[in-house]
């Protein structure tokens, strides 16, 4: 197996989950919980498929897809914020509600109760790996992790994501205005989440019924393991595309069976919040409304 | 009636029906789009749940399972822990059940064999209730994502059991077990001939019973609500808090186990990859429109198991995926409308006290 080769796999899985981190990260951060990346990615593959179906552009796919993600994200933000609601249980209620509404309207729009017809994607007639540089959603997902690390770390923005998401009483007394920052956060955490969904979608040329299948969990694994850091969280990202890759690769020489690679993620992250090596610890605020 | 109780009741029961509300409405708006009436929508979900006896069987083998994941969460969150992990304790406990009925040799009498399974189920469950218990007393972990990672592991790990130590070949499920079947109600009641109703939900009606006694009679249940409450407080007054969480989601897991036993030994006499199917998952909801108390529990797992039973009714003429959408609804109706409720009942209550003084 050559090395470009098990670069360009590792990539190519590491997409979904570099978009849905950088969605978890950012919303975590500003003290609101994400367990609702799951949800938020089928949103946005299923947008993308009805935007790409009915108008036969990518591009419109994409941004019906991130438009799915805001929807999502404004239903997470004003149950959270406006109404203090659990973060859990509206995270949990979301990613049943994303299973439940993809498959309603995917019986109504296509007649399916499993997948939609083909669509575009954003390939070109370039195979193979450089297929993958020709893909714009590769390179915003490889940026994603930079640019969030530059937004929450160097601009205003993202100071004032950190403060709501550590204290946000002190937010407040200094005049933070700390449910619009939280609004803000949540809205483009459904939107970066929806992206991984987008990628997934137009890559696969389909929406097939829950075909995120626990990509959106992994991705907050990764955040978890990462410590809620956006470089740390993008290169946890990249190990678990990498292991899976590896097991893709190995599998027919059945070293190790495929279910023991893929816990791999989830066991690392018990490991890492158990703080056996560097403790793992959320942002202070997190899941806690302001007063 | 004593004001104090009426608050508490009235901050309990109106975010359901908030919910029953707004699920309706969505629902009828779903309907529509999909060009149907949405009255006889309903109509016929009603008649094809707790209109025949088929369909009430269906219901209550449904709600017998929905009722063991929803008192899960809600002991863990009595003892103010949200347990996520139901659906892969769930899943534990029928392997459980099933892997004990495999072992037992096939004479074994039911009066023996039995008890042992459902043992055997509790157990399993309970053990993947410790591990975040025991990673939360000891090192801090948070419950919530030790157990969500837990679900994945758990449920890995049974897949890569059966499908490559225990299965039947092309299938994805344990080979029946011998002894430890529980037979289905319709062998006393005939109407429920070909329901999934078995014996299992006595054993579960019993759990909600020793549940409750457990929560509100004893002492256990005491300084487990106490340190649901305010463990600074309890751990001041002498509670041990870590071994009370410990205890709580071992109790939790093994409750989410012991529905296993409606499918592996009531049902299908066998163990298969997949058969929580989410019911785990639903118990989050179960046990927050069931207000975590085990009679509200019982209500919420009924009506859950309703509308998952009455999506089957009436997918001739919408797609039954509605009831998934309409889950989901409710669930963030009733997370959203708690809060609200408890705001302004608090709100009127204190203007009618100022008024009280004034005059």
């Amino acid at each position: 197996m050559s090395v470009l080769l098990f670069l360009a796999q590792t990539i190519r899985i590491a997409i979904p989950y570099l978009f849905a981190a950088a969605g978890g990260a950012l919303a975590e951060r500003a003290g609101i919980v994400s367990l609702t990346l799951e949800g938020f990615m089928l949103g946005g593959a299923f947008g993308a498929v009805l935007g790409a179906h009915y108008t036969g552009s990518a591009w419109i796919g994409l941004v019906v897809g991130i438009w799915w993600g805001l929807m999502f994200g404004a239903v997470h933000a004003v149950a959270s914020i406006r109404f203090k609601a659990d973060q859990i249980v509206v995270g949990v209620a979301i990613n049943l509600f994303a299973v439940g509404i993809t498959r309603f309207f995917l019986q109504l729009a296509f007649g399916s109760s499993s997948n939609s017809p083909r669509i575009t994607g954003f390939d070109s007639s370039a195979g193979g790996s450089a297929a993958l540089l020709a893909n714009p959603l590769v390179w915003l997902g490889l940026l994603v992790m930079p640019a969030l690390n530059f937004v929450i770390g160097r601009t205003r923005f993202g100071l004032r994501v950190r403060a709501v998401g550590e204290h946000p009483q002190a937010a407040a007394s200094v005049g933070v205005p700390v449910n619009r920052v939280r609004y803000a956060a949540v809205l483009a955490s459904g939107a970066l989440a929806a992206l991984g969904g987008v990628y997934l979608a137009l890559d696969q040329h389909q929406f097939t019924d829950s075909m995120t299948a626990g990509r959106g969990f992994i991705a907050l694994a990764a955040v978890i393991f990462g410590r809620w850091h956006p470089l740390r969280a993008g290169l946890a990202c990249l190990l678990f595309a990498g292991a899976e890759t590896l097991q893709i690769q190995l599998q027919t020489a059945q070293l190790i069976p495929s279910q023991f690679v893929a816990m791999i993620p989830y066991a690392l992250t018990i490991v890492a919040v158990a703080g056996v090596v560097g403790r793992s610890t959320p942002p202070a605020a997190l899941g806690r409304g302001a007063e | 009636m004593n004001p104090r109780f009426r608050l508490a009741l009235e901050e309990a029961v109106l975010p359901p029906f908030v919910a029953l509300v707004v699920a309706l409405v969505a629902g009828d708006l779903l309907i529509i789009t999909y060009g149907q009436a949405p009255g006889t929508v309903w109509r016929v979900l009603l008649e094809g749940t707790w209109g025949n006896a088929y369909g009430f069987g269906q219901v209550l083998y449904k709600a017998t399972t929905l009722t063991c994941t929803g008192l899960a969460v809600a002991v863990s969150l009595r003892a103010g822990l949200f347990n996520i992990g139901a659906e892969g304790q769930l899943a534990a406990g029928g392997f459980g059940a099933a892997f004990a009925g495999l072992t037992l040799p096939s004479g074994t009498p039911a009066l023996i064999a039995v008890p042992l399974c459902v043992l055997a189920a509790l157990l399993a469950g309970g053990a993947v209730g410790s591990v975040p218990g025991v990673l939360r007393a000891k090192f801090g972990a948070h419950e919530v994502i030790v157990t969500i990672m837990l679900n994945f592991i758990v449920l890995a790990l049974l897949n890569y059991v059966v499908s490559s130590r225990l299965h039947v070949p092309e299938t994805l499920h344990t080979p029946e077990i011998r002894s430890g079947t529980v037979p289905r109600l319709a062998n006393l009641i005939g109407a429920f001939h070909g329901s999934a109703a078995n014996w299992t939900i006595v054993v579960v009606v019993l759990a909600v019973v020793a549940v409750d006694w457990l929560l509100f009679r004893t002492r256990a249940g005491y300084e487990l609500r106490a340190v649901g409450l305010q463990p600074p407080a309890a751990e001041y007054a002498g509670v041990r808090v870590g071994a009370t969480w410990l205890r709580a989601l071992t109790l939790s897991g093994a409750l989410a186990g012991l529905g296993g036993v409606n499918f592996v030994l009531g049902y299908k006499s066998y163990y298969e990859d997949g058969f929580t199917g989410g019911a785990g998952f639903l118990g989050i909801a179960v046990a927050l429109v069931g207000r975590n108390h085990p009679v509200g529990v019982v209500l919420a797992a009924l009506f859950f198991a309703t509308l998952s039973q009455g999506g089957l009714a009436i997918n001739a003429m919408v797609p039954k995926q509605i009831v998934e959408v309409l889950q989901g609804i409710v669930i963030i109706a009733v997370a959203t409308a708690v809060p609200e409720v408890r705001r302004v009942l608090r709100n009127a209550v204190a203007r009618r006290t100022r008024g009280d003084i004034a005059t």
